[in-house]
Formats: structure tokens, sequence, C-alpha cells
């Protein structure tokens, strides 16, 4: 079965200065959600824009594979990405106050991409706007369509966004930290929210994230990403049952688990930072920060398999303790 | 910032902006110089007439080495009048940028720092002189007055602080709220050091930058004001005036007209290129 | 927005009216105006006799409520120079300096808008310097200056356009091209740093991930919202123009308020001089208020509070 997207040795450097994505490589089954988690400044958002096309200028992007159903997304200029996005990809991003113009209506921007994919009229567009306006749970959608951005709240404004998302009926649905910036109680209803619309409409969702209660929540498929690459990649199930990768094992050391955690027990964390990478940079980035580096750690790394389906980057065995 | 999207100066950018301000330093500074040593570097009079050799051209174009640059339509040697001209046009740039900038700096600060009434009477002020079109209070004032170079100044002082006063506002506002500001009222400091020893040092490099603009405006002003005939008297060799004694030979003589024109040109120029070249520093810094 | 509106409108009248009373001021203060009517050669009876017919011999206050009071019906009193009712002079003339200020403006902005752009999306490039050291030379010529080296350039060596006077519409172009000189510098920066900023901002890389054209996201998202700042500066600058014009129109003779001005200036001719500082003095204002209310349309986030 053709992957919905496929994904090889994605590497991304700006000017020359930061490899900020050094080795990615993911496949996204279609009516699946992968996750690909990481902290901050890991290079995750950066996998996302790069396979969307939506870097700046100055930014280097380059991959073994880069596929998108059949097409070689690679082979394909501005142009072409225009055509594919907000199409057949679509993406929404974290910060939904600034994501939407100020200056014109939802129902206006909303329009516009179905307008411009389909080659609709604007009132076709904007009752196409209102069936999905009604479908992310926003009650009175006709009202909505003519309000301005910043007459709604940051839960409905995310809502509006995957919306909007929605207009051309996406196979792909991109989402970087799309509920990062909001309450938690709204948390929990865009990833319902996600989830159900998944189901409905059979989307491929490649959720990048940093919270592994997310994850948990939502993956069918994990990539752990560290300093720009994917060190791990398994099915959730596996990847909370067996982590192997060392960082992988001191992410979920960090989580206090109820019940679990006795006082005066330290919580578990990871000393260190994360690394800024510089181009030509080799081997494994967790290294400085590893209680278990040794020498071999410096030469580039490949991935390995643990078990059928759960491949990780290290030097260690698999059943390392 | 969002990753990938952050804008990557080229370093050779980076470069070409020093080069044009320290250009722009140079020119002001050799004008000033000029200014300043004008009767040394004159090789004649510039009141001097010379009725027997009115409207010379320039050496290069058939004149005599006399007159580098040939003379004006009373024999005045255009050089030398260039050169005091100079010293005409630093004086105004000056002695108003000093004029205006303590108007301004005084009012923005203070309705900057104590808000309230204070503020909406300085707002009203500043409204009311950004109301007025410059050009025409400058003339009504010499006009009624007499034209003189001290009343030039004066006018000109009097009416170019709206800039350093909107500056000075915004950034003593943004300058109140920051800690040292309440450490110091805490320690017991009074107002007049608060003001000028914690609150002008911080907000006086965005105000030199004004400086620089509204000098370079100053200069063209009473240029404008000494073509229209109500600035610098004559026989003072303001290059304003120069052009204006001259526009009835321009067609005969262009370079009546260009010679005093080019050296604004390249005057104001000068200054703006500083100025530009300080507020990039200024960014620079803040980032 | 009518709050708004109101509060606006009524600073403006509390803003014209001081420089009503400033100017009114400065023309009286400066002096024995009826001594300056009457010439050098008057004497001391004659002097006498023109400050009891110009009524320069009643209190300030009420000169000054005489003139307002026959202002506010129309009457702006009589040209000292012209001997001809200020108010018919001022008719003649205000459509040559609004069709100079207009012109001037479109020119402007139709150079200046469209290199700010381009500026902004080529930032940091070649052709991104280039139209910044446009703006920087255009900032440092004294119109006049310009002015007159045209009227040298065009009129000895390519005779197309005439150097004054507005016999045709053509009188008007090199006039337009010279205010519009002054007016371009700031406004092309101003459109760039806007479109800077706007094309940096998080909706435009939605636009982009929602796969819109170039030509659409540059034009309908980004100007947008780098239009608001440079619609108000624009009119501001209108009111520079009109300011501008009296150097302009005196370097190329054409019959507009400017060159009206100057002449009543210079020749002390007050009753011209108080109008027409009323006249600029409240297109200025007029056009302040404009600008603000421009805005308050433009960003609906404005609207709102």
């Amino acid at each position: 079965m053709t992957p919905v997207l496929e994904v090889e040795n994605l590497r991304v450097d700006f000017s020359g200065r930061t490899a900020a994505v050094r080795g990615v490589s993911l496949q996204v089954q279609r009516g699946e959600t992968h996750c690909l988690v990481g902290e901050s400044g890991c290079g995750k958002s950066v996998s996302a824009l790069a396979v969307m096309g939506l870097l700046a200028r100055g930014a280097v992007r380059e991959a073994d594979v880069l596929r998108f159903q059949d097409t070689d997304l690679t082979r394909l200029n501005e142009r072409g990405m225009a055509r594919l996005r907000g199409d057949k990809m679509a993406m929404i991003f974290q910060e939904p106050m600034t994501s939407l113009n100020p200056a014109y209506t939802i129902g206006s921007q909303m329009a516009e991409v179905f307008e411009r994919h389909r080659g609709a009229g604007r009132r076709a567009a904007l009752d196409r706007a209102a069936e999905l306006l009604g479908r992310v749970g926003i009650t009175a959608p006709g009202l909505r369509l003519g309000q301005f951005p910043h007459q709604l709240s940051g839960g409905l404004r995310q809502r509006v966004m995957i919306a909007m998302a929605l207009m051309c009926d996406p196979e792909l649905l991109i989402a970087d930290e799309p509920t990062t910036a909001l309450d938690v109680t709204v948390q929990a209803q865009i990833l319902r929210l996600l989830q159900a619309l998944q189901r409905e409409l059979g989307l491929s969702l490649l959720l990048i994230t940093h919270d592994l209660g997310i994850v948990a929540r939502m993956a069918d498929r994990v990539s752990v990403m560290y300093a720009g690459e994917v060190v791990e990649s398994a099915t959730a199930e596996a990847l909370f049952a067996a982590p192997t990768h060392p960082y992988t094992r001191g992410l979920l050391a960090c989580i206090p688990v109820p019940g679990t955690v006795r006082r005066d027990q330290p919580l578990g964390s990871i000393p260190g930072t994360v690394p800024r990478i510089a181009p030509g940079f080799s081997g494994c980035g967790f290294r400085d920060r590893c209680t278990h580096a040794r020498p071999a750690c410096a030469e580039t790394i490949a991935l390995r398999g643990a078990a059928p389906g759960h491949l990780y980057r290290c030097v260690l065995p698999a059943d390392w303790t | 910032m969002i990753p990938g999207f952050e804008r990557h100066e080229v370093a050779g950018v980076l470069k070409l902006r020093h080069l044009a301000t320290a250009f722009g330093g140079l020119i002001v500074g050799v004008v000033l110089l000029v200014g300043i040593f004008a009767p040394l570097l004159a090789p004649h009079d510039p009141f001097a007439q010379d009725l027997m050799h009115r409207v010379v051209p320039p050496a290069w174009m058939g004149g005599s080495p006399a007159n580098w640059l040939g003379t004006d339509q009373l024999g005045r040697d255009y050089l030398s009048r260039l050169i005091y001209g100079a010293r005409i046009s630093m004086l105004i740039g000056i002695l108003t940028v000093v004029t205006s900038g303590t108007i301004g700096i005084t009012l923005g600060v203070l309705g900057g720092f104590f808000g309230g009434r204070m503020d909406d009477v300085v707002m009203f002020v500043i409204t009311c002189r950004l109301s007025i079109p410059l050009i025409l209070v400058a003339l009504t004032v010499v006009a009624l007055l007499g034209s003189s170079l001290t009343l030039v100044i004066l006018t000109l002082g009097l009416l170019l602080w709206d800039r350093f006063a909107v500056v000075a506002r915004t950034t003593t506002m943004q300058v109140r709220n920051l800690d040292y500001i309440a450490a110091a009222r805490a320690s017991g400091a009074s107002l007049a050091h608060i003001l000028l020893r914690e609150v002008l040092p911080n907000i006086l490099s965005h105000l030199l930058v004004v400086a620089t603009l509204e000098m370079a405006l100053a200069i063209l002003l009473e240029a404008t004001l000494s073509f229209l005939g109500l600035g610098v008297p004559s026989p003072l060799p303001s290059w304003g005036l120069m052009i204006a004694e001259g526009k009835d030979y321009m067609f005969f003589s262009p370079w009546v007209i260009m010679v005093p024109g080019a050296a604004l040109f390249v005057l104001v120029l000068g200054i703006n290129l500083l100025g530009d070249g300080l507020r990039d520093l200024l960014q620079a810094e803040r980032v | 927005m009518l709050i708004f509106v109101f509060r606006r409108a009524v600073l403006a009248l509390l803003v014209c009216v001081t420089v009503l009373v400033v100017s009114f001021a400065l023309t009286r203060l400066s002096g024995d105006l009826a001594a300056s009517i009457a010439g050098p050669n008057a004497t001391a009876e004659d002097v006498a006799i023109i400050r009891k017919n110009y009524g320069l011999d009643r209190p300030l206050t009420r000169q000054f409520a005489d003139w307002a009071e026959a202002a506010a019906s129309g009457d702006l009193g009589r040209s000292y120079l012209y001997h001809a009712p200020v108010a018919g002079l001022i008719r003649v003339r205000l459509p040559v300096t609004l069709t100079l200020g207009v012109s001037g403006l479109a020119i402007a902005l139709a150079a200046a808008i469209p290199l700010g752009i381009l500026a902004a999306m080529r930032e940091g490039s070649a052709i991104d310097r280039g139209i910044m050291l446009v703006a920087l030379l255009g900032q440092a010529m004294p119109s006049f200056w310009l002015g007159l080296t045209l009227i040298i350039w065009f009129g000895l060596n390519l005779q197309w356009l005439p150097i004054s006077g507005i016999e045709s519409w053509r009188g008007y172009i090199l006039p337009a091209i010279v205010l519009a000189f002054s007016a371009i510098p700031a406004l092309m920066r101003l459109t760039r740093a806007g479109m800077v900023d706007a094309l940096s901002a998080d909706y435009i890389r939605t636009a982009r991930a929602k796969g819109l054209s170039r030509s659409k996201i540059v034009l309908k998202h980004a100007l947008r919202n780098a239009a608001m700042p440079v619609v108000s500066i624009a009119a501001v600058q209108l009111g520079f123009m009109l300011g501008g014009s009296i150097v302009i129109e005196t370097v190329f003779a054409l019959p507009g308020i400017g060159y009206l001005a100057w002449e009543s200036i210079s020749k002390n001719d007050f009753p011209v001089v108080q109008a027409v500082v009323m006249i600029l003095a409240l297109f200025y204002i007029g056009l302040t208020l404009l600008a603000d209310l421009m805005n308050a349309v433009l960003d609906p986030r404005l609207r709102a509070s």
C-alpha cells in the first residue's frame, strides 16, 4: 500500500549556518495518525515546513525521497507545490491568534481556498465554509463567516483553521503543535475533534508535538526527533512499552505517573540542553547528555531494528539497561 | 521566530551600510571644517564685488584661474562664496538643532514621563504645531520681522521641534516603566536627577538620529527661504540665496545654480547617510 | 466609532482656532501695519488716516472678532495689493494648487508604492538597495533646485514641456513631478517597511500553506495590512505638498495659492496672508482628520474600540 507521505533522509540547512534537519525519515499511511515528537529546537517544525515547501528563502532542502502519494515533491517547482497546498496537502499551525489575517473576515479567508483550487464562485465557497464550520463544531456558522479573527477566542480560531484546512478535502493534514497555545480544556476538545474528523473523512494526520500525553492519546505511529534527526520510530504501543533510544527512555522517565512516583524520589530529568548543530557535525546529537556515550557515537549511526517496525538510531543494543 | 522564516542578512550588505555611513560622516566633517576654516580657505573676500568681471564661467569652462568657480552677477568669487556658504549652512544646521532639540526634548520628556494632564497639553501643542504648514509660517515670520541670520535660526528653531518632542515622548514612555527608574525613585532620587541622569542618557541615541534628520531639514528649509527671498539677507552667501540670485542667468550660465545646488544636495545627503547609519546601528544593538 | 470621530473633530476645531488666533496676532504684532501700508513716503497724517480706514485703531480682539465674523460669511477682506476681494483671488487660484497637489500625490503614489512593494519582496537584494538609494537621493534634493534644473534641461535642451504657466495641462507635468519627488522617499520607505512586516507575519505563512498565488498573497493579504500607515501618510503628504506648492509655484510661475501666499507675504498684504494661512491650515487639519478616519475604517480592530 503506498503511503500517503514518504520521507527519506530529509535534510535542511539555513544559509550554511545551521543544520536544522539532519536526516528525517518517516512514512504516513492512509488514515493513520503519525506523531512527530521532540523538544523545541529539534527540527520537527522545520521538517513539516520542508515537506510543504514553506521554508524561507535561504533554506536548502534535500531528500533522498520526498513523495506525496505518487508525486515526487522534490521535482515540483513553487507553482506545482502551490497547487497541492491547501488542496491535497493542508497544514495548520501553532498560533491561531496570528495565523489569520486580521483585515479579512473568516468567510473570505476560508472561501478563497475553495475558489482557488476548485474554481468555485463565492457563494458556493461560502456554503462549503459554513458546512465545514458546522463540522468542526462551531455553532451559528453563518454568523461566524462574517466575523473578523479578533472577534473569536483562541479555541474557536483553531477550529476555524482546521475547517479552513479541510475546505478542499485534503488527503494529508499536517498539524504543527495545534494545541500548544490553547488552554488545557480546549486542547482536549481540539484533539477529540481531530480524531473524529479523521475517522469520518479518512484523513491522514501528521501531528507534531512535544507533549507525550498527546502522543499516547492520538498516535498510531511515533517518530521521536532529537537535534535534527529521527532517533526512534515505532508504533505508539511499542514505543511506550519498550522505549529503546536513551533519549526516549529519558523522556518517558520524565513523566510523573500518579501512583508510581514516590515522595523523596527525584523526578526524572535529562541533564543538559538541546544543542545547536552546525553543518559538518556527524554522529549522535545526544551524546553530550547521554550517560552511555562512547567514541563510536561520533560516527554516523544508521537506523537499526529493535523489533519488526520498531527502528532506533543508537550504537547500544536494543535491550540495553 | 518561526523556524525557517528568519531573515538572513548577507554579510556584504552590512559592510556597504557601514561604508555609506562613513561616507556621510566624511562629507559632514569636511563641510564642517570648511565652514570653520573658511577665512583660511577662501581665495577671495566673498563680499568683494568686481563689476568688471561679472558672470565669469568656471576655470574649466573658459574662465580664468583667478576665479576657479567663476564669479556671480556682481563679480564676487563663487568659490569663496561657496566656502563661506558652508559656514552659514553648518551654523544654521547646528544652532537650529540645538534650539529645537532643547524645546522638543523638554516637552517630550515632560509629557512622556508625567502622562495625564501634562501629556494632554503636550500632545495638543504638538498637534497644533503639526497642523501648520512650515514654510508658510517661516515666511510670514521673516517677512514681518525682517530677514537676518539670527531670526532665521530662531524661527526654524522654534518650528522644528516636533519630531524631537514625539520621539522623546515615546522613548520616555517606554523607559518610564523600566526597573531602574523605579529603583531610582525608591532610593529617593530627586525628579531632576531621574530625568537628567536616568531617563535622558537612555533616550539620547534615538534623539541623536532625530537630530541629524532635523539638521538636514533645517538646512534645506533655510535654503528654500533664502531662495524665496525671505531667509538670510543679501549679501550673505547662503547657498539658497546664491541660487535665487543666479536664477536670472541660469539659462546662459547654468553653473550659477548648479554649483550651490550641488553643494546643498551633497551636504544634506551626507547628513542623511550619517543619520541612517546611526539608526541602523541603534537597531542592531537592540537586536 | 462615532465618539472617536466626534473627539477628533473637536480637537481639529480647537487646533484650527488656535492657529487662526496666533496667525492673526502675528500679523498685527509686527509693528505698525498702517505705516507699512502707507509706505515710506507717507506723512504721519496719511498713516493716521490709513489706520482709521482699515480699522487698525481698534482693540485687537475687536479686529479679530470682526474678521472672524466676516470670514464666516465668506468675506475675507480686500487685498491691499490687488484692491480686490480676497475671497475672489483665492477662488481663482485654489483649483490650480489643488490640481498640482493631487497630481503630485498621484505621481508619488504611482511611483512609491510599487517600488516599495518590490523592495520589500526582494528585501536585502541589490534591487532593494538600489531603490532605497533612490529614496535617499530624493530626500536630499532641494525641490527648488530640482525644479530649476528641470527647467534648464527641458527648456533649453528638450523643449517638450512648457516650463512656466498653465496654458495647457502640460504645464502641470514638470511641477507635479518635482512635487512628487519630495513625497516619494517617505512613501516608499513606509510602504517597504509595512510590507516587510506584513510579509513576515504568520498569516502570510497560512496564505502560502493554502496554496494561494504569489500575487494574491502580496496584493491581497500583505498589502492590505501594510497599506494602513501609507494611507494616512499619503494624506499628510498632501498637506506637505500644499506647503511645498509655495516654492514650486514660484519656480514655475503657476498662478496658485502658493504663489499668492509668497507674494502676499513678501509684500505685506495682510488680509491675503491671513486668509491663505486659514485656508492652508484648514486643509492640513482636514487632511490629518481624514487620515485618522481612513485608518479607523481600514483597520477593523480599531473600529471595535
